[in-house]
């Protein structure tokens, strides 16, 4: 078991590294986060105004803290659909994860949670304090406040690199997968909540979110680090998590199984 | 390593009738090619096997049904005792491949940290780890880039770095799809005489795809030709040239035009140039000598400048694929 999480290890760090290999990248990612989140609480605030104050629970302050947790996580939870592995399932690269002593989908995975974790410190803290300093946030007051934030922010990181996965791999039935990324892209950042917080969706709407994984990867995370969601709840909520990490995982192991016997590796 | 005594003998590749179709579209109509067709072939432990064909022979689509990543349609593979689909993870444990085309590097890391990641994935111990790194830095001549990202490699370099990724777990079988494409001539060398060191002191299997004779003959005492996916040979490099009547050619530039050289004991004239000063004859090499033939050359003509030209590798597969489509005796002398 040591050698199995040594090399687990391995590819979390190498997925941290290879997200710091783009430095400038990052601080563009940097900047647009922080942009989108004055538009965000520019639109938003306004809202809140105009309907007396409160909407669906959010008054200014939780809508603020609402926003720069969102835009914090936004580096380091994949809403675009798009994964490395889903480019070499198209050109057939693919075939040298399949010659590694290593289930493919927990290599892939764990190296995108490598790169979410990373992105938490150069994308997602710097969009919280300054959206804490210039415009101000609510945060958890007890340590057992953060640290279930903590997991939360964590699980949704697996949830999105599991969930990613499956739109990689439905690359060995469809081969080219674009289509279905854009589905993804903007079904995921409706039902994460990237846009509005996903109580402000029509009721409809909201079952239709809480029935994908999308919550978990967002809207769940920042229900509980900001305390808006608390106790037993935020305990319930960490629980849906980890039950949509579970579903995505066996639909993804299924999924490899069956791909494999498909693939036919492109490319010669 | 857990369970392998079971395959620690028998043949290092063993395939029986072994098939792929694949299906495509063109248009409205179904159009199925078939890559590999009832392929039966056995490769014993520690050989050294050059498998060539032409563009689209099948060549690339045996070596993924021998690793696992592709279905056969029918028949089977064997490989190290072990069927590559069910067993792949114990089976990759032990095969080391490098496709030319693709890389298994990390793209954005240092070379380094690559094989850091490798080492961890084929759980190395710490000390094997640092004893064969060194070992494959420094007989591929790793360590100029050894901390540059892979990215910013030449494709020799990315090529070296490759084959030692490949080999870094001692692997029993190592099957190499083109790994001297692109690379110039020192480098092929380089890489040549790396494997050779490499088969003598590990009594590793090696399964070679190329198109350059160089490394069939530096590498390969077997070679298996493919051809529309059927085994169209399996013999010694010297004995396909026999076979299919590829000899090795005396070029000689005269001092003054003469007329065709013919009669030579154990050569066939081809043809002559600019009016006999450039005379071309093909050498039965089992009969006689080069030197034999330029001393008889000599006692009739004098020579000012001469060149052996190789059998080229497409020529022999060209000449091979022909003589079984349409069967004629091979040319005597």
């Amino acid at each position: 078991m040591r050698g199995r999480g040594r090399v687990w290890w391995r590819l979390v760090v190498a997925g941290v590294h290879e997200a710091a290999a783009y430095r400038l990248a990052l601080l563009g990612g940097l900047v647009a986060n922080v942009t989108f989140g004055f538009l965000k609480y520019g639109i938003l605030t306004a809202t809140v105004a105009a309907s007396g104050g409160v909407v669906a629970g959010y008054d200014a302050q939780v809508m603020s803290t609402y926003i720069w947790l969102s835009q914090g996580m936004l580096g380091s939870v994949n809403l675009f659909g798009r994964t490395d592995l889903s480019d070499r399932v198209k050109n057939g690269d693919v075939a040298v994860d399949f010659l590694r002593p290593l289930s493919v989908q927990a290599a892939a995975c764990l190296h995108d949670i490598g790169r979410g974790l990373f992105a938490l410190l150069p994308r997602g803290l710097p969009s919280v304090a300054i959206g804490a300093l210039l415009v101000g946030i609510a945060l958890p007051s007890s340590a057992a406040g953060y640290l279930l934030g903590a997991v939360s922010v964590l699980l949704a990181i697996a949830v999105s690199a599991t969930t990613v996965y499956l739109v990689a791999v439905s690359g060995f039935w469809l081969v080219e997968t674009r289509g279905l990324q854009v589905l993804y892209m903007v079904t995921s950042g409706f039902f994460a909540g990237l846009f509005v917080p996903v109580g402000l969706l029509p009721g409809w709407l909201q079952v239709a979110a809480y029935s994908t994984p999308f919550p978990a990867m967002m809207m769940y995370p920042v229900d509980v680090l900001s305390g808006r969601v608390a106790g037993w709840a935020a305990a319930g909520l960490v629980a849906a998590q980890l039950g949509w990490l579970l579903a995505t995982v066996a639909v993804g192991a299924a999924m490899t199984v069956g791909g494999r016997r498909r693939l036919e590796v492109q490319g010669g | 390593m857990t369970g392998t005594s079971s395959t620690e003998h028998g043949p290092a590749i063993r395939t029986e009738g072994l098939t792929r179709r694949f299906t495509r579209r063109e248009g409205l109509k179904r159009v199925t090619l078939t890559a590999v067709d009832d392929l039966t072939v056995t490769v014993d432990r520690g050989e050294s096997v050059g498998y060539i064909g032409a563009n689209g022979a099948g060549k690339s689509t045996t070596i993924k049904m021998l690793v696992g990543i592709l279905v056969p349609t029918s028949g089977t593979a064997t490989t190290l005792g072990r069927a590559p689909l069910r067993e792949r993870v114990a089976l990759v444990r032990q095969v080391g491949v490098v496709f030319g085309q693709r890389s298994q590097l990390w793209w954005d890391l240092p070379v380094a940290e690559s094989f850091r990641i490798l080492a961890a994935v084929h759980e190395l111990s710490a000390d094997d780890e640092r004893s064969r790194t060194e070992e494959l830095r420094e007989q591929l001549e790793l360590g100029p880039f050894w901390t540059t990202p892979v990215r910013q490699l030449s494709l020799g370099q990315r090529m070296r770095a490759e084959v030692a990724a490949a080999l870094l777990h001692r692997p029993r079988l190592v099957i190499l799809d083109e790994p001297t494409i692109g690379l110039d001539v020192v480098s092929k060398q380089r890489l040549r005489e790396f494997l050779v060191a490499e088969r003598t002191e590990h009594g590793t299997t090696l399964l070679l795809t190329t198109h350059d004779m160089g490394d069939v003959q530096r590498l390969c005492p077997r070679v298996l030709v493919v051809d529309h996916g059927r085994l169209a040979y399996d013999g010694s490099l010297e004995g396909l040239s026999r076979l299919v009547g590829a000899q090795r050619v005396l070029v000689v530039d005269l001092d003054e035009p003469a007329g065709d050289l013919v009669g030579i004991p154990h050569t066939n004239h081809l043809g002559s140039e600019a009016g006999g000063l450039r005379q071309r004859l093909a050498v039965d090499s089992d009969a006689t000598t080069v030197a034999a033939v330029l001393a008889a050359v000599t006692d009739r003509v004098a020579v000012r400048d001469l060149a052996v030209e190789e059998p080229d590798i497409e020529d022999v597969v060209r000449r091979l694929y022909s003589a079984q489509r349409d069967p004629t005796p091979p040319p005597s002398y």
